[in-house]
């Protein structure tokens, strides 16, 4: 039977387990004489017998699904042919793709070499072997789960105790989904970074100044040493963030500060949702603006005036990056100016301050912590930030500080490595984990730092 | 007077000069910022006008069955793959018979889409009576010459718009204009079919359904994942240790770059759990890890805005933890907690990176019909047209932009509305 089927059984089954485990509550009280003094809700004791019924069969199906591609093809290599497993594990790897490709298309060509066919009969036996092994497995388990759920439901009579216990087992467990998350992400850069700095040592990573990353596919071909120094992908992403955040602190700093301090409460209301429109349009959208309308807009301005811009210039991504991250200084610094108390204000006034003189006297060294912060959470944006990049700086690795030519950044090397045909264990693919580990760990300070400054700002004043 | 007030007397006109100048510069600040998106919305939307627009041209094609190379009586195979090129390339040449030279014929057929032959054939699987006699139908035009018919109203005085179309490939346009053979309306095949190497082609249905797709899955996961881990963080959380980890780890999940999330995706669940590439199904999952922060985050606020009394009078009239907070906490906080959705949801629709790094950046002309079908999405979709280099692709990706902003003001309206329309204030 298909996955789908399979499911819609035990959703079935569920609900009617469900049904009947209610109705016995109400007819028989399970145990007790009197059904005012049943311990749980009726629906309690349905909730349990459906929980019996799903949960084992829904982890066994989850479970084999996930294991079976991994048996279905080690048996296949196992009957591969011997020249292919002569030739090492990747060929039979290849094979094995083969066969599962021929096997899921449409139509097969009749002038297949026997092996083949035979090994696609062999891979279709084994799934359907699989299913029917599946189906029985699993009707055993549900009939089982079943029978002793039913004795569970009629010893227990506080299911409620139990099924909420199990709802409350849920909630932690999606609680720490988060966490998951985090250590997925930590572990899945860490082990294959690891991998990479075996072949090509940590300190020349760091430190080298040359990033060209063609490894070989002959041994013999010409040029086929990479070199993976990733000083200029450094150097090429702080430029660009530099520019991006040149052009969004004053513009969102001045915003935050006009909305807080001047802005009727009606303009507020209307201004800042649209200054946060920018923050909600796709990157994709601002790196298509940039690549084909500010970029030979600038290069057509610096050709007027005698200079040389490159098509693919530092300064037109940075530019509109700095747009995109305008509400991300604008909002948080609004909400931090809002926050710096009225009293403070008051003083200064009645000391004969203008509105001016208030804010950057007082308000603004106040609020200077959170303001810092918000930048700093800008600039991760804007150092993580790839589409926008991606679309309209540069793939040339070259170690400069001119914003007017073209230099590339760590993400776009990440898109760059992983989006061709890769052997995923080849230093390149391997690279794009290194870098996606660099990415995440600075990223991940300055939002550590950022967020504890915050808080011990809001701390210092609530 | 004192000194001190003379001193201050004399400094005013500077401050106030500098009150004003300060002012000026919030307005000025906020300003370009709106007048930037200002610009970019609107560059873009008029950019993206020609690809609204379809030109079809009108040919009398003879489709005697001998041209088609197919027999009398021909059976649907035979159909399919007729000559049908040839068909209509004669239909050009009947049209303008003083066209002689190989090159002038070239340019005479460019004018007509490579996609007529299937439109063709699809006019004749519908009716295979046809065969044999003179038909006069309308044939998708050539992207160049949709381009320039929507953009100039006379094509012979061009002016400096650019095109690819020659002086002599204008002049049979503007001829078969005056004949009323060249209309232009709405383009349906944007909206119906699927990715192209043709402009005039190439539609955005496969992106579209993919994003559906893509979006389903998200929701699944991230909805129940992220109110039940909001629930737990809200209601039962006790204040220790793991409770601050998992908080913390919220919050700097929210500012992890969404690449790196592809990353995670690539690792784990394509080289680890061997999942298909380019499924809807794992773009589904790593936009939902990427989207749950931003929904448990306004989940928790919907649940905190709560009033405790609510929670009390349940728990005095006997309900459990579990049974206050399912039967009246979280019914009353549900209008928060969709808003957050829908606004996390709407950040997932236009994320590109992670998709790229789990391959969801294919050439994709078949609708995806399952969550495990290969696909892409609306926003790589514009990734992929924007590197295309024929000028009728600029217009397809500003299209295709406008449709998916479009689909971001729906959403982010409908969360507005239900805030404005369902939240209660207590």
């Amino acid at each position: 039977m298909s996955l789908n089927t399979l499911f819609l059984i035990i959703l079935l089954l569920s609900i009617a387990s469900y049904v009947y485990a209610r109705r016995r509550a109400f007819v028989n009280a399970f145990g007790q004489t009197d059904n005012k003094r049943r311990h749980s809700l009726p629906a309690h004791y349905g909730y349990l017998l459906a929980m019996w019924c799903a949960l084992p069969a829904l982890a066994l199906l989850i479970s084999w699904k996930l294991i079976e591609p991994g048996i279905i093809s080690n048996m296949l290599s196992s009957s591969a042919p011997t020249e292919v497993k002569a030739a090492g594990e990747t060929a039979v790897g290849l094979y094995n793709n083969e066969i599962f490709y021929l096997a899921d298309a449409d139509s097969i060509s009749q002038d297949l070499p026997a092996h083949k066919t035979a090994a696609i009969q062999r891979l279709q036996s084994l799934r359907t072997a699989s299913k029917i092994l599946l189906t029985l497995i699993l009707s055993g388990v549900i009939g089982l789960s079943l029978l002793l759920g039913l004795r569970h439901v009629n010893r227990e009579p506080r299911a409620r105790v139990i099924v909420e216990s199990f709802i409350q087992v849920f909630l932690v467990v999606c609680a720490s989904i988060a966490i998951l998350t985090t250590i997925g992400i930590v572990l899945s850069v860490l082990f294959e970074s690891l991998r990479f700095f075996q072949q090509v040592g940590f300190i020349d990573f760091i430190t080298g100044t040359s990033w060209s990353p063609q490894t070989a596919i002959r041994s013999d071909q010409v040029g086929s040493s990479g070199s993976f120094g990733a000083i200029p992908l450094f150097t090429g992403t702080l430029l660009i963030s530099a520019i991006a955040l040149i052009v969004a602190v004053p513009l969102g700093l001045m915003s935050a500060i006009y909305l807080a301090e001047y802005a009727s409460s009606r303009a507020r209301s209307t201004i800042k949702p649209l200054l946060e429109i920018l923050a909600g349009i796709p990157t994709v959208v601002y790196g298509f603006f940039a690549a084909l309308t500010v970029a030979p807009a600038m290069r057509s301005f610096g050709q007027s005036i005698g200079l040389s811009v490159s098509s693919e210039s530092a300064l037109a991504a940075g530019v509109v990056m700095g747009i995109m991250i305008i509400p991300f200084v604008s909002s948080l610094s609004d909400d931090v100016i809002t926050a710096v108390p009225q009293s403070m204000r008051d003083a200064s006034f009645g000391l004969g301050a203008t509105q001016s003189e208030t804010i950057r006297k007082v308000v603004f060294p106040a609020a200077l912590p959170g303001i810092v912060s918000s930048v700093l959470l800008a600039a991760s944006r804007a150092i993580g930030e790839t589409m926008i990049v991606v679309m309209a700086a540069g793939l040339a690795a070259k170690l400069t500080a001119n914003p007017l030519e073209a230099v590339t950044t760590v993400t776009v090397q990440i898109v760059t490595l992983l989006t061709g045909d890769q052997e995923f264990d080849s230093a390149k693919t391997l690279a794009a984990f290194a870098l996606g580990l660099m990415l995440f760990v600075t990223t991940l300070l300055l939002n550590v730092i950022a967020l504890y400054t915050v808080r011990r700002y809001r701390e210092q004043y609530e | 007077m004192s000194s001190t007030t003379e001193i201050v007397q004399a400094s005013l006109a500077r401050r106030y000069k500098a009150e004003s100048r300060f002012r000026l510069y919030g307005i000025v600040a906020i300003s370009i910022s709106l007048s930037f998106l200002a610009f970019l919305l609107i560059s873009i939307t008029y950019k993206s006008i020609p690809a609204f627009y379809e030109t079809q041209v009108q040919l009398t094609v003879n489709l005697d069955a001998e041209k088609l190379g197919v027999g009398a009586s021909p059976d649907i195979k035979a159909i399919k793959t007729a000559n049908y090129s040839g068909v209509i390339k004669g239909a050009l040449r009947e049209q303008f018979p003083d066209v002689k030279k190989r090159k002038a014929k070239k340019e005479l057929y460019s004018l007509v889409s490579v996609g007529a032959q299937y439109q063709l054939r699809d006019f004749i699987l519908e009716d295979p009576s046809v065969i044999g006699t003179e038909q006069t139908i309308w044939l998708i035009a050539d992207d160049e010459l949709n381009g320039l018919v929507t953009a100039v109203s006379d094509v012979t005085d061009i002016g400096d718009t650019p095109t690819r179309l020659s002086e002599q490939q204008r002049g049979w346009i503007n001829t078969l204009q005056q004949q009323d053979q060249v209309k232009t309306g709405f383009n349906y095949t944007f909206f119906s079919a699927g990715d192209s190497r043709e402009p005039e082609l190439a539609g955005i249905k496969a992106a579209l359904i993919g994003s559906a797709w893509v979006l389903l899955v998200t929701f699944l996961v991230s909805f129940p994942v992220a109110v039940a881990a909001a629930i737990y963080l809200e209601e039962f959380a006790p204040t220790n240790r793991w409770t601050d980890v998992i908080e913390v780890n919220i919050n700097n999940l929210a500012a992890v770059p969404s690449i790196v999330f592809g990353l995670l995706g690539l690792a784990v669940f394509i080289n680890f759990f061997a999942l298909p590439r380019s499924a809807p199904l794992i773009g589904g999952i790593v936009l939902s890890l990427m989207t749950l922060p931003t929904i448990i985050i306004s989940s928790r606020a919907a649940l905190k805005a709560v009033p405790p009394s609510i929670r009390e009078a349940a728990q005095g009239l006997g309900a459990s933890k579990v049974q206050v907070v399912f039967h009246h906490v979280l019914p009353l906080a549900m209008p928060g907690i969709l808003t957050g959705t829908i606004i996390g949801l709407a950040q997932a629709l236009g994320e590109t990176a992670p998709l790229l790094m789990i391959g969801m950046v294919a050439f994709i002309v078949d609708i995806p019909q399952s969550i495990v079908d290969p696909a892409t999405a609306l926003p790589v979709q514009v990734f992929l047209w924007s590197d295309s280099p024929e000028r009728a692709f600029v217009a397809k990706t500003s299209a295709a932009i406008v449709v998916l902003l479009g689909f971001l003001v729906v959403m982010n309206a409908v969360a507005v509305f239900l805030r404005k329309r369902f939240e209660r204030r207590w």
